[in-house]
């Protein structure tokens, strides 16, 4: 299961529909215990996949290496990411899993839907556990997303596509 | 020196995030990490003994493989050497490619019938 903070909820996509017709990616920040990959702090990244973007993201190692950073300084681990797909829907496509390599890691991917003005609006949101103990065996499992939400009394969308 | 381990490999360093290593060399000490957590070595190194193509180790701020002397290079207790998968994908999908040979098939099926009419 991922646990995640409404608010980062809501970043994630929102970060989906910015980079729309392109694909958003970042980083999740958090804790793994008991099967849960809990969200403490969500990381955007840049897309370095250029001549690609509106069908691919990578993340530049360089920029990992500063986020694995930022999150030891706070105690966190990279329990996961997240990356959206315009246009398409919120499954792994077989570029997903051919390369993703980190095994225990939550992978949230957000369809972001084309309006008839040109922008984005984030669609369906689903989360992948990559699960296997080597690359051989590795195989992605849809995962329960728990949304915390901090304050009862925040207004709550009118409309959630 | 210390060796930095992502999260998905902890499972074969006793959890530890980090591992403090005696080496000369970049290659020794992945090969000291190796030596003392084998549960490593599948997951860091293809058949062939080589670096697999995802996994990438940084010296501190630079890429092995951008270095002169690459794995060769000399290592001082102070540095660091980090392991960091790659992370990468999209909605780009050889089941795409898959689908619209499909369609071609079922056009060239449709056209097939028409001349047959």
């Amino acid at each position: 299961m991922l646990r995640i903070q409404f608010r980062d909820y809501e970043a994630l996509r929102a970060h989906g529909e910015e980079t729309y017709p392109h694909e958003c990616c970042g980083v999740l920040l958090g804790r793994a215990s008991d099967g849960t990959n809990a969200v403490h702090q969500i990381v955007r990244a840049g897309n370095t996949r250029t001549d690609s973007a509106h069908n691919r993201y990578q993340i530049s190692p360089v920029e990992l290496i500063r986020i694995q950073r930022q999150a030891r300084t706070a105690s966190l681990d990279i329990v996961g990411f997240y990356h959206s797909h315009p246009d398409h829907p919120a499954q792994w496509s077989s570029t997903d899993i051919a390369e993703a390599h980190w095994l225990g890691c939550s992978y949230i991917i957000t369809r972001i839907a084309g309006r008839p003005e040109g922008q984005g609006k984030a669609d369906v949101t689903n989360s992948f556990l990559l699960l296997g103990t080597s690359e051989e065996d590795k195989h992605f499992a849809g995962e329960a997303l728990e949304i915390l939400i901090d304050e009862p009394s925040a207004p709550l969308p009118t409309e959630v596509l | 020196m210390t060796i930095h381990i992502p999260t998905p490999l902890r499972a074969y360093t006793e959890g530890n995030e980090s591992v403090s290593i005696i080496a000369g060399t970049v290659k020794d000490a992945l090969a000291s990490l190796v030596e003392a957590y084998p549960g490593l070595r599948g997951n860091l190194f293809g058949t062939d003994g080589k670096l697999r193509s995802f996994v990438n180790v940084y010296l501190n701020e630079e890429d092995i493989r951008y270095l002169n002397l690459k794995e060769d290079s000399p290592v001082s207790p102070s540095d660091e050497l980090t392991i960091i998968p790659s992370i990468a994908g999209g909605c780009l999908s050889a089941d795409r490619k898959l689908d619209l040979s499909s369609q071609l098939s079922a056009k060239s099926f449709i056209a097939k019938r028409r001349q047959l009419a």
